[in-house]
Order: structure tokens, then sequence, then C-alpha cells
């Protein structure tokens, strides 16, 4: 293979269990890059319990700040801060930092110069070693923003690492949703597995997530997680992704082993080899590698 | 009141929390109460809240458009850009603004000395007004699909929301901008997490965030009765108050697939959540 081939695991809704995926794909995957880019909430690492062997600080957005000695209240920042980010409070203008995009237009309009932006660095991006291979991960500083860019940079190291090694896959644990940092980590990928649960809720996120998806013309693929909670949606979700030409590529059941190596700090794989959970992912990560090889497959 | 549910890991029931004790106030309970879904993402609360739409409003923003016959190419737009959104080739008599990375903030446009930029709208989401057992009820804030401006649409849904009464925020799940955009509008925050090592991780994470934004928080215990020693541990030393816990049944699991309110039809899950609401309006836990 040329180039690492990248798989990226979402799934729309939280908590369908792109993390234990993640994990399994790890422990199966001879020879990957590991990333967490879940960096509001990074959970990976509990399973793979990395040794951390380098850190570095990330930009983490810029707020503006009013020097209230210079600033003699005209107000006009006030007037054209389009983020409703400045407050007039008991006759003192004041920048809200949580509504601040740090865009710097009240420095501009300020005719004092009484405003400056101030950067942050406050994101961490950390460099790791663990029992599957090397691993990066990234966690946001607290009410810190740029996961969109932090997702950017890991990503690209990740890339970096898995050419001096390589490596064959780039497995990522991405983010809920599908605002920027998701947008972040589908960019360029070569494939999206998505994990979903046979609810409502899942389903409709799901579909969202493909829309989005669609537009980077990447691969999907779907995994219906606890497929055994609710057959129905499940049918009708496998029927529904047939129509749109989607592989379910596995269904795994509901299994409380899932939960017990999740306390031992195991993949299910290592943990249960002999289980269900265990056996349909190994069927699935055949079938995606089977895939990469052909991949006008899917 | 706003009431934020948050919680740092997905998939741990803030949903199943804000429609219940909205379903519960609305149906049961003397308060006035309005359920805005603030995660825009992936709005799912009208899955289980089955109201008729009112009014839909957009949201939108405007982006700047350079009209090239007009610019000089002094490069003052592209210097003030913090976004990185102006690509500018002056020798090719190229520039453009890339509309993905643009915050529509308006900073070119006033630095631009030629007046060679004009806005134009495009839209970022929608926000829909519900009426429920009362009119505009429930409000839901959508993310157009391949827009990255979450917070923006959080922030124009919550300026939707009524003066008075109980105030839901179905918060997106996380601790970044979009968490951020929701609880620190809120008066007070619930943080829903579930009894796994996952759950507890990422609550550490939001209890950090929740203590930082200087909010008075509460936790609701999801999925409960197995008994994850190191979270109970955690809520004692850090004394966060817990407000409910739901306990883990399958038939919760059932109903929620389906899309259906449990507490609708359990006495013993209406009682949890009547629990929760009266420990947050009557002041033990402030």
């Amino acid at each position: 293979m040329e180039k690492p081939f990248e798989i990226v695991i979402l799934s729309g809704k939280g908590g369908t269990g792109k993390t234990s995926v993640a994990a399994s794909f790890a422990s199966m995957a001879e020879n990957a890059v590991l990333t967490d880019c879940d960096v509001d909430a990074a959970d990976l690492h509990l399973i793979l319990t990395p040794e951390i062997y380098r850190s570095e600080t990330f930009d983490s957005g810029a707020k503006a700040v009013i020097n209230t000695e210079k600033c003699t209240s005209c107000g006009l920042c006030m007037e054209l801060c389009r983020f409703k980010a400045i407050e007039l409070i008991n006759d003192v203008y004041i920048i809200d930092e949580y509504a601040c995009e740090g865009c710097g237009l009240c420095k501009e309009v300020c005719p004092e110069g009484a405003i400056d932006i101030t950067k942050y660095e406050h994101n961490n991006i950390y460099f790791s070693d663990c029992r599957f291979g090397p691993m990066i991960y990234g966690r946001l500083g607290i009410a810190e923003e740029n996961s969109g860019k932090l997702v950017a940079k890991i990503r690209k190291y990740a890339k970096e690492i898995a050419q001096k090694n390589n490596a064959a896959y780039i497995i990522t644990d991405g983010p809920p949703g599908i605002g920027c940092p998701v947008i972040s980590s589908v960019t360029g990928a070569d494939m999206v597995v998505a994990v979903t649960e046979p609810t409502l809720s899942g389903w409709h996120d799901l579909q969202r997530l493909i829309e989005l998806v669609d537009r980077f013309h990447t691969s999907v693929s779907v995994i219906i997680n606890k497929f055994d909670l609710n057959q129905y949606m499940t049918d009708m979700i496998e029927n529904n992704l047939k129509e749109k030409a989607i592989k379910v590529t596995g269904k795994i059941p509901y299994d409380e082993t899932m939960l017990h190596a999740q306390l031992e700090g195991k993949t299910i794989n290592e943990f249960d080899p002999q289980g269900l959970p265990s056996k349909e992912l190994s069927k699935i990560w055949n079938t995606i590698k089977s895939v990469i090889y052909e991949p006008k497959s899917i | 009141m706003k009431i934020a549910i948050t919680s740092g890991k997905g998939g741990t029931g803030k949903t199943t929390v804000s429609t219940g004790l909205f379903h519960i106030i609305t149906r049961y309970l003397k308060y006035n109460v309005q359920l805005l879904d603030c995660d825009v993402e992936e709005p799912d609360c009208h899955i289980f809240i089955k109201a008729s739409e009112n009014c839909r409003y957009p949201v939108t923003i405007a982006i700047p458009e350079i009209e090239t016959e007009k610019c000089t190419f002094c490069g003052k737009c592209k210097s003030v850009c913090a976004y990185n959104a102006i690509i500018m080739l002056p020798p090719a008599g190229y520039i453009e603004v890339v509309e993905d990375m643009c915050h529509g903030c308006g900073a070119c446009l006033y630095v631009c000395p030629e007046k060679a930029i004009r806005e134009n709208i495009k839209s970022v989401g929608k926000i829909t007004h519900y009426d429920y057992y009362v009119q505009d009820e429930f409000i839901e804030g959508r993310m157009d699909v391949g827009s990255a401006l979450q917070t923006r649409v959080i922030r124009e849904t919550i300026n939707h929301a009524g003066e008075d009464g109980i105030i839901l925020m179905d918060s997106p799940p996380g601790t970044s901008c979009p968490v951020i955009a929701t609880a620190s509008k809120a008066d007070y925050v619930i943080m829903v997490t579930e009894p796994t090592p996952f759950g507890l991780y990422d609550l550490k994470l939001m209890a950090d965030t929740v203590r930082q934004l200087g909010k008075k928080h509460g936790i609701v215990i999801n999925k409960a009765g197995f008994d994850y020693e190191p979270l109970y541990n955690f809520i004692n030393e850090n004394k966060i108050p817990i407000l409910g816990e739901i306990p883990f049944k399958r038939e919760y699991a059932e109903a929620y697939s389906k899309g259906m309110i449990p507490a609708d039809s359990d006495v013993e899950l209406r009682k949890i959540f009547m629990g929760i609401i009266n420990s947050i309006i009557n002041g033990k836990t402030l």
C-alpha cells in the first residue's frame, strides 16, 4: 500500500459505541497509528492506556480585551460587534469572553486603540505509544475553542508518523455530531465507519451524518450496535441504508461484557475473544480490510 | 430560570432528561416551562415531543463578496481576517472569500478602503417554534448540514426563549464551544452521567467546565443500578448534589428507541423527575 489508509469512526449521535469499536479495531489492526479526535471528551486512552512521550500546546483561539483606562465609552465596538460579545455593565464596556470569536473588528474600529486581541494556547496534543502502536490524541483546554483546527493538526501528525513507520492504517476515534470537528475529521479521510444504534434518535442523527459525509465523497459503511435492543428499528435502518446503497458491515448484540471490558481497561477482543461482540467485530474488521484492497466494492 | 442539561460524554441521557422534565412539568406541575433544543448538530427532542409546528425562522450570516473590478489588492481585508478566509493572488488578479471558513464578522467590509466588498446572506440553520400543551412551548435549533457555525445557531436559539418560567436547554455533548454557548447562558447546569469509566472521565471534564463558568450545578445519574464506586467517590469528594438516579431498565431503553417518554407511563420514573425539578426549584441545591 502506498499511503496509510485512514479510517474515521463517527456516529452522529453520541454514546453509540464509537470508542469501543475504535479500540477493538486498534487491537486487530497490526501496524496502525491510532488517534482520538473527540477532543472534547477523549476516552480512547482509558482503554489503550498509552504512555505519553511528548506533548505540545496548540492555539485555542483569541479573545478581545478592552483596556478600561483608555476606553472613552463611545460604544462603537458594541454597536458593530456581530457576535453580541460586548456588554455595557455599570457604564463599563466589557467583553463576554464566551461569545467573543476573536475576529478583531472591535480592535480595528476603536478610535482610542483601547482594544487588544489576546491569543491563547490552552489546547494540548499528546504523542504516545500504546500496546497496539503509536497513538496521538488531543485535549481541548477547559472552555477553549478551535476543536476543528486541533483535529486537523492531530491528523496531520498521525499521517507523518504513519508514513515514517510505514503503517498500513490510521484509525481515528471521531467526535459526535456533524459540526466543525467532525468536518475536520472527515476532510481527506479514506473511509468513514458510522456506529449507530437501533433508536429513532440514532437513525435521525445517522442520516444527517451520511448527508455530511456524502459532500466529501468519502465512502461510508455502518455498524449497528446493540442491534437486538429493537429488532424492528434495526430492520428499518438496514432497509433504508440498502436503498441508499450503504453497506451495513455488521451488527453487534447488546452485551454487558462490553461494560466489563471497559471497567478492566481492555478492548472487547482482549477481554472476551470468544464472545459474540468480539466475533462480530473481527468479521467487520476483515470486511473493512477486504474493501480497502478493492475500494470500489463499497 | 434557565437550566442547561449537559454531559461530557454523549449518549448518557441528556435528551431523556430534558424531554422527561419538560413533559412532567408542563403536564403535572404549575410552572410555565419552555424546552429549547440546543443540540443543533443533532437535534432529537422533536422525536419525543410530538408537537405541532408553529413557525420557522432562518439563521443567517452575512458572507462577503469581493468585487474584483473595484479591488486594488491592497491586502487589508486579508490581513484583518482572523480566520484566514481570504485568498489573494495579486499577479493573477485573483481574490476570493472561502465561505466555509468565514465567520461573517464584517471586519473585511469595514477595512476595505475601496468599498469593494458587499455581503450576501447565507443560511446556517433554522429555528422552529412548536406548540405542545401551550403555544411556543418547544423551540428547536437546527444547523444546516455542512455548516460549521453551530455556536451561532445555538445563541440564536437561546435568544428565542421567553422571559419567565423554567427554560430547559438540551445541550450538545462535549465540553467545547457549543456546550459553553449553552451553559454560559444558564442559571443552573444539570450534568447527566452514567456509572461507567467513560461516563466518569467525561463528567470530571464537565464539572471543571461548569466550575470555570461559575454555575450552580447538580448531577443526574442515568442507567443507574451498576454500583460503580469511583463515580460515587468523585461525587462525594466534590460535594456535588445528586438530583436523581434513573435506574437502567430494558423497558426504558425500548421506549426510548421508539421515541416514547417512559416517564409518561411509569409512576416510579415520574417521581424521580419530579424529585429532580423540586430539588432545583426549592433551592436545596442552590
